[in-house]
């Protein structure tokens, strides 16, 4: 699934990275927990948060993590798009719950890692 | 190649800026992505370990051709029981930190499942000292 299907999907508002939206993701990981992040080892990975500091953007550039969607109406700020711009990723914002991204993401096609 | 980096307790608005800069290094020495990424997670776990528990440490790197070494040193509460602390799940995390996405538990035991060695001691009041050691094979 391409991050263009994904922001239809959703509904989402592309907040950086809108020139990468042909980027495939085979797989979704919802979490806001960050510590839950780190352990994953898969690639081609879209990540679901509600978190919206800093730590949520390092958290993805350490783990390899360049999508993420941010869920239930969450705002991207300023200091996040700077660090997201840096480590090529595609930021999108979202005004649904965490559990409805989820799941609609998965019915189309997006695959769980566990 | 030796490096050091300075962490202040508390400053989460920095907190993997040390990890990030590390990053960088290995990809510029072509290291394999997935053993950079087990450095760098690592890194990043402990680096966060000190931001949220400590009042400041160092980490220090020494890269040669065969592996990477890092060495973090804080001035802190120290651990009083490493193995209860080792427990996945067990965390004395601050609200303020669970906010930031941490404090569940995982963050040593995470960092030993990506070491290829992995040492820790520790002395209540006065602080940490644990060394990570990855090889590029």
């Amino acid at each position: 699934m391409t991050l263009r299907e994904v922001n239809e999907i959703l509904g989402g508002r592309v907040v950086c990275g809108e020139d990468k939206l042909d980027r495939e993701v085979e797989y979704g990981f919802a979490s806001d927990l960050m510590s839950d992040v780190l352990t994953l080892n898969t690639e081609n990975l879209l990540l679901l948060t509600g978190l919206t500091n800093l730590q949520a953007i390092r958290t993805s550039e350490m783990s390899e993590i360049t999508n993420i969607v941010f869920v239930r109406n969450k705002k991207v700020n300023p200091d996040m798009v700077q660090l997201a711009k840096a480590n090529d990723m595609v930021l999108i914002e979202c005004a649904s719950s965490m559990f409805k991204c989820a799941g609609k993401l998965y019915q189309a096609g997006l695959k769980a890692i566990y | 190649m030796h490096f050091e980096y300075k962490i202040k307790g508390g400053d989460f608005a920095n907190a993997g800026n040390a990890s990030s800069q590390v990053k960088k290094i290995l990809k510029q020495l072509n290291v394999d992505h997935l053993l950079i990424k087990r450095v760098v997670v690592s890194l990043y776990e402990a680096e966060v370990n000190i931001v949220a528990h400590a009042l400041e440490g160092i980490i220090k790197v020494d890269i040669d051709a065969e592996k990477i070494i890092l060495r973090l040193e804080d001035k802190g509460p120290g651990i009083p029981d490493i193995p209860l602390a080792m427990k996945e799940g067990y965390s004395t995390a601050s609200p303020e930190v669970r906010a930031m996405g941490f404090g569940a538990g995982m963050g040593l035991s995470n960092i030993k499942k990506n070491a290829d060695k992995f040492n820790i001691t520790s002395k209540v009041e006065v602080g940490t000292q644990l060394e990570i050691i990855i090889y590029f094979k």
